[in-house]
């Protein structure tokens, strides 16, 4: 039962010699091999590198190291760079692609201590929002393997929902970490942009990417979010704003916080019965003491049309390096440009394609005003609307999604249906908050509904405090799928 | 009709950094292919930039160095193209702020100052350098990701040998500022030629014709000279001008059509989101500029002011921007610095050659030239014993003084010993001494001459000369 685990537990059974972290790493691969057929969370474990380094950390335990994490088993996203593991994101075109180096979080995770394993399944190149635009298949929802477990992190959050881990990273461009940590029922959060370096993650769109953790609880996150992140000097976008101590803003409670409801959340497509699980989560953190109060984000409607072009944009240029040329798979042609056209016709995936093509088309000259200029302006009017409402409330609530998991293949065929799934998550990312999801119930079919919140840029511990009290105050986060 | 040719030129200068661009890897030509590369120059999946600050430091002196602005603000900018060589298949340039603009460089042109205006020093990154095999090309991507200053005139160049006047002031100036080597050899300056020819008179513009990566200065001048007689040509038989891009055959001295507008690239430009604006700070502006050197253009001109110099030493002074420096240092409170001058040029210099050395490597301060000046001047050495002296100097370091001190180089002037020195070589050569008495004045010299072969030199040869006479005449 060692992979039932949070972070703290075994720390704690680790650190009083109870167990060691060879028995939690094999647990957590045996359980893989128990359920992940089922789930296709990951695209590969290296099982004898992963207990290489489970042994390591327990040499160093007798020792008498200790370190944050020392011997903790993380799952990693097919997104981060990990030395000499592959790295495909989920798609074809990286070919036999091994990465030469490891991601600043890797390195981060790897001077914890942590027991780095595994390389989880994703929407290709972080694009989507139901991790069916894998070119490894899709991953299913472990509370109904008929349904979507969220994406682009789904295998994220599935490796971390099903116990098949004690903690995963996953990265979050729209709403990829807390999207489907709400749809799984796990822990979620996204750190402000330029909290958490992004070297070595193989970049969707530049200025939104932003790496987090999936935990089975707060203080999971807080933990996990404390090794990840801080300064890199390899990340020109990465803040060097000093890192506070997460895990004692847990301690605090609630009083006086004053929490935010946006007017503009009421939108028609809200599920009634996520929309009651909401409700009551608020009420619940008004009863703890929290002053709820509504608020106007008034360029709220213009989010997903915004982040669609600056995202693809971005993206445009960021995948154009794939073609073949001094690594991942390659299909000969005459001359370089029918290479790149074979390559990259072959090796993306549709989704992918739809969004170079977007991009592209945005960029253009004679539509770059009009798009890109454009966005980028509403952009910056979407941060002033939350940088407004942030004089005014500590923290904006709302549901994480519209709807509980749907189904595999309820949307694929509707691709904008598919993009307002993001509808609460996006504008996070453009204004570059931070914002966290949090189990705060279930439908009657039994798929968990998320609660999320949203902090000012570097307001993760106000954003932890406030999590961690309605945990403490509710039991949904110790609910587990019966995987049996 | 008379026409009239409107050139404007863009640069492309490799910097002279330890490192690269973006990333720590040497910025060193000649190495084993692929070998100066790392995940970041390779466009490896997850990689980011970061600045080097050498190469913002070099751009804004170089900004500096061409009369240009260096404003508060510069950003990146994506410009996307596939190439193999191009590892992200966008290099990373920049667009609408770059680093420097609005300056001038001056030049002499047939005898006129010459001004080109500058619109613009911006800093990009280079791409890889491919190879093609029988059956296969490679790619060796040691130069990608070098640090590259694409400098951009405005219109300003008339004339072939103005584009190859204006090139080589550019070339002395950023070598001069230890911005580039400027080694054409390596591939460090290359350059594409914006050309149009119009009616004179007419205010509009004709069809830009580009030649693109030009990599010879003569080979710019060869290829306008062609190029506006080719244009004019067109015109004159009453043809059309397309805007194009055409390439320059330097073995067959002629353009030929690489490809018109319509397939023109959609380079999709945008702010690179992976870095952030350059501010430079006032403290740093500042600092660079303090660095700034005089242009070699201003230097000559104070050169031959200040002291006095004809344009030909000048222009070695130029020329050896370190050897200059000396002469300065040397002629620093000297009445005559022409003979400082002298002594740099014929004397130091050949010196220099011969032993193959540096200015560094002297072991004499540049103050022991004025020394060595002022002992021929106050008469206590002869300007032959100081070419000996000279030589010491430079095998030893030691002072000019001492040298003469220790070698017993002094010039005797004591008229008692230089008397019996006269007195026996007029009793060793009776028949010069009876020509000079019977008026053959040139009997003199060589009595002289043997006086200062018996003094081993160092005789006075003025008094010599005056003593001779006297006791000749009696
Ligand atoms: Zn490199």
């Amino acid at each position: 039962m060692v992979h039932f685990l949070t972070i703290h537990q075994l720390l704690e059974q680790l650190r009083a010699g109870e167990l060691s972290s060879r028995e939690a790493t094999q647990a957590c691969l045996d359980r893989v091999e128990k359920v992940d057929g089922r789930l296709n969370a990951f695209i590969s474990v290296d099982a004898t590198d992963a207990l290489a380094q489970a042994d390591a950390a327990d040499q160093s335990r007798a020792a008498g190291e200790d370190l944050p994490m020392l011997g903790v088993p993380v799952a990693i996203k097919d997104v981060l760079a990990v030395k000499d593991q592959p790295l495909n994101c989920a798609s074809k075109i990286l070919g036999e692609f091994n990465s030469p180096y490891d991601a600043t979080v890797i390195q981060k995770l790897r001077a914890a201590g942590a027991v780095v394993f595994g390389r989880l399944n994703m929407d290709e190149f972080a694009m989507g929002s139901s991790n069916e635009n894998s070119a490894f298949g899709p991953a299913r929802n472990p509370w109904n393997t008929d349904c979507i477990p969220g994406g682009s992190s789904g295998g994220s959050a599935v490796a971390v929902a099903a116990d098949e881990c004690i903690a995963s990273l996953g990265s979050d461009t729209g709403g990829s970490i807390r999207q489907p940590a709400a749809l799984c029922g796990c822990v979620g959060l996204k750190p402000t942009y330029g909290r958490v370096s992004r070297y070595g993650l193989v970049a969707f769109a530049s200025s939104l990417d932003q790496v987090g953790p999936f935990t089975k609880d707060v203080r999971d996150a807080a933990t996990l979010l404390q090794v990840i992140a801080g300064a890199d000097e390899q990340d020109s976008t990465n803040v060097p704003e000093p890192v506070p101590d997460y895990s004692a803003a847990l301690s605090g409670d609630v009083k006086g916080l004053r929490i935010g409801l946006p007017r503009e959340y009421q939108v028609e497509g809200l599920d009634p019965e996520v929309k009651a699980a909401t409700d009551a989560a608020v009420k619940q953190l008004e009863a703890l003491g929290a002053e709820v109060k509504e608020i106007s984000l008034p360029h709220t409607e213009y989010a997903i049309a915004t982040y669609y072009i600056i995202a693809t944009a971005e993206a445009s240029a960021n995948l154009a390096r794939f073609e073949g040329v001094r690594y991942g798979a390659r299909l000969d042609g005459a001359d370089p440009e029918e290479m790149n056209r074979k390559t990259r016709g072959a090796g993306f995936g549709e989704e992918v394609k739809r969004r170079i093509i977007l991009g592209t088309y945005v960029l253009s000259s004679g539509y770059y005003d009009a798009y890109y200029l454009r966005a980028q302006k509403v952009r910056t009017l979407i941060r002033q609307d939350f940088l407004k409402a942030f004089e005014e409330v500590d923290l904006i609530a709302s549901p994480t999604t519209p709807t509980p998991a749907f189904k595999i293949g309820e949307k694929t065929g509707d691709p904008l249906q598919m993009y307002l799934s993001d509808i609460y998550t996006i504008s996070c990312n453009l204004a570059g908050l931070c914002g966290i999801s949090v189990p705060c119930g279930f439908s009657k079919a039994g798929l968990p509904i998320g609660l999320q919140l949203l902090g000012k840029p570097f307001g993760e511990p106000d954003l932890l405090r406030a999590a961690h009290a309605y945990e403490q105050a509710t039991d949904w986060h110790t609910h587990r799928p019966n995987l049996d | 009709m008379e026409y009239e040719a409107v050139i404007g030129l863009e640069t492309h200068v490799q910097l002279k950094t330890r490192t690269k661009m973006w990333c720590g890897c040497a910025n060193e030509y000649g190495a084993d292919a692929n070998t100066n590369v790392c995940p970041v120059c390779l466009g490896l999946p997850g990689v980011l930039p970061v600045p080097n600050a050498e190469a913002l430091r070099l751009t804004a002196l170089t900004g500096f160095l061409l009369n240009c602005d260096v404003p508060s603000y510069a950003k990146w900018d994506r410009k996307n193209y596939f190439y193999p060589d191009n590892p992200k298949n966008y290099q990373l340039t920049q667009l609408d702020f770059p680093s420097t603009i609005t300056g001038f460089v001056e030049f002499e042109l047939g005898g006129e100052l010459e001004s080109v205006r500058i619109n613009r020093a911006h800093l990009e990154e280079d791409v890889g350098k491919s190879f093609h095999f029988a059956d296969y090309s490679g790619v060796d991507f040691n130069r990608a990701g070098v640090p590259l200053l694409e400098i951009v005139t405005e219109p300003d160049i008339t004339s072939g040998d103005m584009a190859y006047e204006y090139l080589n002031a550019l070339k002395s100036i950023l070598e001069y500022g230890g911005v580039s080597d400027c080694d054409m050899e390596k591939g460090q300056v290359r350059c594409d030629v914006n050309i149009s020819v119009r009616p004179i008179g007419q205010q509009e513009l004709g069809e830009k014709i580009e030649i693109k990566n030009m990599n010879s200065f003569s080979g710019v001048r060869r290829a306008a000279e062609y190029e506006i007689a080719r244009q004019i040509e067109v015109l004159e038989e009453g043809g059309q001008l397309v805007q194009e891009t055409r390439r320059w055959d330097d073995d067959a001295g002629i353009t030929d059509s690489m490809r018109t507008k319509e397939d023109a690239h959609d380079y999709r430009y945008f702010p690179d989101p992976d870095l952030m604006p350059h501010r430079p700070s006032k403290e740093w502006l500042e600092a660079i500029r303090e660095e700034v050197v005089e242009l070699p253009l201003a230097r000559e001109r104070r050169l031959m002011e200040q002291y006095e110099l004809p344009a030909g030493d000048a222009d070695v002074f130029v020329g050896d921007a370190a050897l200059g420096n000396y002469f300065e240092e040397a002629a620093k409170g000297l009445k005559n610095p022409k003979q400082a001058a002298n002594w740099v040029i014929n004397n130091l210099q050949a010196k220099l050659v011969e032993t193959e050395t540096s200015v560094a490597d002297l072991k004499f301060p540049a103050v022991a030239i004025g020394e060595l000046i002022g002992l021929v001047e106050g008469g206590q050495i002869s300007s032959k014993i100081a070419q000996e002296v000279f030589a010491e100097m430079f095998a030893s370091g030691k002072s000019p003084a001492i040298i003469v001190e220790e070698k017993g180089l002094s010039q005797v002037s004591d008229s008692g010993e230089l008397e019996a020195f006269c007195r026996e070589a007029i009793e060793a050569n009776p028949g010069p001494a009876d020509d000079f008495r019977n008026g053959k004045e040139a009997a003199l010299n060589f009595l002289k001459g043997q006086v200062m072969k018996a003094s081993r030199g160092k005789a006075n040869p003025q008094m010599v000369g005056e003593l001779l006479a006297k006791i000749l005449n009696g």
